[in-house]
């Protein structure tokens, strides 16, 4: 959820980092940890006098207690509402009156807040932040008034959008047990009730230097950052009490599950396949790299397998595409969808891709296809040192979801490696309807097309 | 080879930070015109094109043509069809982006240094010599009639075309770029080639080249990749008179949140009162929390997620305008605030404090917009598409600086008109009635 704007949730391209010959993203990066346990991790870039901090922590809404849903979000909403040294509303006025732009946004795993200003203006950027990682005030006022925000944030993002409806439907089925299966910004029901005291256990079980990953990017050294590090976060005590990230795992999933949501406002019908899947894991990031060549594969773009298939061989969709999450701290999704050509079923649509999956597995793999594609990785360790704010994203996301520095920097290397067979392999594995979720997104105008 | 080589070094200070750009002019044996930013550290480079006119340049009764023909540039190109190209492309680790409006038509691309000339000439044939296969045009144009149908059944959709239904009269920006279901249905490919040869002229399109190549190198791209495209065009549109009245439109729409659209005449940056204007925008609604808008509507009240204005300079018209969303019980609530806003800054008009807080914010701002290769492109393709000269970066903020508390305070008076508003609901508004 990102506080300002009508974005979705933060997703993290596969494609990203490095590889080959001359300077590698990783030769950018430097990390250390400061004394009280908070990581840090430094992206030079010297060509324009800007820096990106933000600071991760390791705590979103799946690590919400039952009942509480929102929470993570509401607290972010939150952090803006001052502490003794910077009043309410003042973070964000210091931080534009300094001609910087900053925000926060909340996911499954992580609540990151973030500020891009000129390079001189970074210690009082540090200075806010590590003011409200422990001074925060709160009173049943801002409670109040911001719990009415986040209400409008819902209807808007949400309640007023029958895809997002129906994602939150589909999703709520796929996880039996996770707490992934609730909604970032929360259920209404609950939400209406979220109150200060509930926020502020939030905040103080979670909000610690042990608990949170630094990353500044742009016009800085190491040197400096760690400095400034250890002046104005190193001084904050560590939470001695934080508890071990331990959440509801999924049991075995042994069922086949069908969302059928019909809305009056959806003018395109479309069909959806969501399958549990591995994410990437510490020193066993393999299986996740598989499945994210077999994700593009399928669904990428227009040389994608299924819009092969689908859109220019039978005719039968006008879109299809599959994506898979790499990057989460428990079990993540893999994805695929179809939406219907003028005149095709739901049934049809979903039967055709039902066919094309089976397809792909017998086909087995177009060895230039995969060649096309990890020449896009090996691209992307050009094009993403054009974008350090979009490096920052990826390592604060992959840090806060249980990687590691080493992970992060070996992950091109492994999509490199990913052979054939271990892309059929991986497929034959997760594209199992026990473990899957078939939704049709409908208009209830009509009962079928 | 290169005419002429123009460097202009641009010092943009923002505090003590000092971010340097040298932007060169150079134009192409061929005679076209861009300008380059070379920056050799990364090996890439960042082109962005746009030809004026763009949608607006629709023939009477096309509607969506333009944007259609947009769609269908990457989808073959002489015996590739679009799967072949999307293949070369991904190949190439090369990306094109094409992309229409209701001012103009963008084409931009990002290409390695290693594999340039191969990457310049496939784009060269989408822009040049698109196939347009009756089987493409099919296929596209159902994507675009099932944006079109999705687009009916939006909330913030149906709230901006009916605004500018009535904003706008007859011009081309009353209706949406990507036509009708009957219009877009009725197209035929003669109709795109005559789009595409109507849009795609040489003499119309700023270009913006950020990366690693030099003039040199830039100046051959060029002609090769443009220098068969025809010249002329349609003629563009005629500046358009806002045919707004004052009032509220309500359309009926089953939805918990009502979306607001709102606008009035506004002004665009070939005013003298447009540097004055944009602060008082800033300070009204652009934005930030800092907006006065942000903080009475959502900061004090809880009634929105977000409440914005804005300064619309479009190339044919200008507009001042906004838009919010509050549940249907408390939209009404939401409407009365931001007029009282509207007239309240237009009545007293700013603080000094206020003013020097946003001239802070947007100097400051500015240079950290200039952040990456694509990015820096698409700002010197706005720049040369605005007619702005190859230094405003460099005088900018010194504009901004200059605005004085009566000036501002004048344009507040002058330029807002809290009884010229126009509100468009969409949702189910309780206690609130339409007004014609």
């Amino acid at each position: 959820m990102l506080r300002r704007f009508a974005v979705g949730a933060l997703t993290l391209t596969a494609l990203t980092t490095p590889a080959i010959a001359q300077q590698t993203v990783s030769d950018l990066v430097t990390d250390f940890t400061l004394d009280n346990g908070m990581q840090v991790v430094v992206i030079e870039d010297h060509r324009a006098p800007v820096v990106v901090q933000m600071v991760w922590y390791r705590a979103g809404s799946a690590d919400e207690k039952p009942g509480v849903s929102g929470i993570a979000h509401f607290l972010e909403h939150l952090m803006f509402k001052g502490t003794d040294s910077f009043g309410p509303g003042k973070f964000s006025a210091t931080v534009a009156a300094n001609g910087g732009t900053d925000n926060a946004f909340t996911n499954y795993d992580f609540t990151a807040y973030h500020q891009r200003v000129a390079a001189d203006r970074l210690p009082l950027m540090m200075e806010m932040e590590a003011d409200r990682m422990t001074h925060l005030n709160l009173d049943e006022d801002a409670i109040k008034t911001e719990r009415q925000v986040i209400l409008e944030e819902r209807s808007m993002r949400t309640d007023s959008n029958p895809q997002a409806l129906f994602g939150e439907q589909t999703r709520a089925a796929q996880y039996l047990n996770h707490h992934y299966g609730i909604p970032v910004i929360g259920w209404r029901h609950e939400m209406e009730q979220l109150n200060l005291q509930e926020a502020e256990d939030f905040y103080k079980m979670y909000y610690a230097p042990n608990n949170a990953t630094l990353v500044v990017a742009g016009d800085v050294t190491p040197d400096e950052v760690h400095k400034l590090a250890d002046q104005y976060y190193g001084v904050i005590p560590a939470n001695p009490d934080l508890p071990d990230r331990v959440r509801p795992q999924e049991p075995e999933q042994r069922a086949e599950r069908r969302v059928i949501f019909k809305d009056a406002r959806v003018a395109q019908p479309y069909v959806s396949r969501t399958y549990l899947a591995p994410e990437r894991d510490h020193d066993d990031q393999k299986p996740a790299a598989a499945l994210v060549m077999l994700a593009q594969l399928l669904g990428g773009g227009q040389s994608g397998y299924l819009t092969d298939k689908l859109v220019f061989e039978k005719k039968i969709a006008t879109y299809t595409s599959a994506f898979y999450n790499d990057t989460s701290l428990d079990d993540t999704n893999f994805g695929v969808y179809a939406v219907p050509a003028p005149g095709v079923s739901l049934e049809d649509a979903e039967a055709a891709l039902d066919d094309a999956l089976a397809s792909f597995i017998k086909d087995g793999v177009d060895p230039a296809a995969l060649e096309r594609i990890k020449m896009q990785v090996r691209a992307s360790q050009v094009y993403d040192r054009d974008d350090v704010a979009g490096l920052a994203q990826m390592y604060g996301a992959a840090l806060s979801q249980g990687l590691t520095v080493s992970d992060i920097q070996a992950w091109p290397e492994i999509l490199q490696e990913v052979q054939p067979d271990d892309i059929i392999a991986a497929a034959k594995q997760v594209l199992n309807k026990d473990h899957a979720v078939t939704g049709y997104l409908m208009s209830d105008k009509e009962v079928t097309q | 080879m290169i005419r002429f080589v123009l460097p202009v070094v641009l010092a943009l200070s923002a505090f003590q930070a000092h971010a340097e750009i040298k932007i060169q002019q150079v134009t192409s044996p061929g005679g076209i015109s861009a300008w380059l930013v070379e920056e050799h550290s990364i090996p890439f480079t960042a082109l962005d094109m746009r030809f004026a006119g763009g949608a607006a340049l629709d023939e009477a009764g096309k509607r969506g043509a333009t944007y259609l023909m947009s769609g269908l540039l990457e989808e073959g190109t002489g015996d590739m069809d679009a799967r072949d190209f999307a293949k070369a492309e991904d190949a190439l680790a090369a990306s094109y982006g094409y992309s229409a409006n209701s001012d103009s038509m963008s084409i931009s691309a990002r290409f390695l240094s290693e594999n340039r000339d191969e990457a310049v000439d496939l784009l060269r044939r989408s822009i040049v010599e698109p196939t347009f296969s009756e089987d493409a045009i099919a296929r596209v144009k159902d994507q675009v009639l099932s944006g079109i149908r999705a687009d009916a059944e939006d909330p913030s959709s149906i709230a901006s075309s009916k605004f500018d239904a009535l904003a706008y009269g007859d011009h081309p920006y009353a209706t949406a770029i990507e036509g009708t279901e009957d219009s877009v249905a009725a197209l035929t490919r003669d109709d795109l080639m005559t789009a595409k040869n109507n849009v795609l002229v040489k003499d119309r399109v700023s270009i913006a080249a950020v990366g690693d190549i030099t003039p040199e190198q830039l100046g051959t791209l060029l002609d090769s990749l443009l220098g068969a495209l025809p010249t002329g065009g349609a003629p563009l549109p005629q500046t358009v008179d806002l045919s707004l009245t004052p009032g509220v439109t309500i359309v009926p729409y089953d939805t918990p949140q009502a979306q607001v659209v709102w606008g009035q005449k506004g002004l665009g940056m070939e005013d003298p009162d447009f540097f004055a204007a944009y602060l008082l925008n800033t300070i009204l609604g652009g934005g930030g929390f800092e907006s006065r808008l942000m903080h009475e509507v959502r900061e004090k009240r809880g009634l929105t997620y977000g409440v914005y204005s804005y300064l619309a300079d479009r190339d044919f018209a200008d507009l001042w305008g906004g838009s919010v969303a509050s549940a249907n019980d408390r939209v009404a609530e939401s409407i009365s605030v931001i007029r009282d806003e509207w007239a309240r800054i237009a009545k007293d008009g700013v603080t000094e404090e206020e003013l020097d807080s946003a001239k802070k914010y947007l100097t400051g701002a500015y240079p950290l917009r200039f952040d990456g290769n694509g990015t820096i492109a698409s700002i010197l393709v706005g720049m040369q598409h605005d007619n702005m000269p190859i230094d405003y970066p460099a005088t900018r903020n010194d504009k901004v600086n200059a605005v004085t508390l009566e000036e501002i305070n004048r344009v507040a008076r002058e330029r807002l008109h809290p009884d010229q508003l126009r509100f468009v609901v969409v949702g189910k508004p309780v206690g609130l009635d339409p007004v014609n």
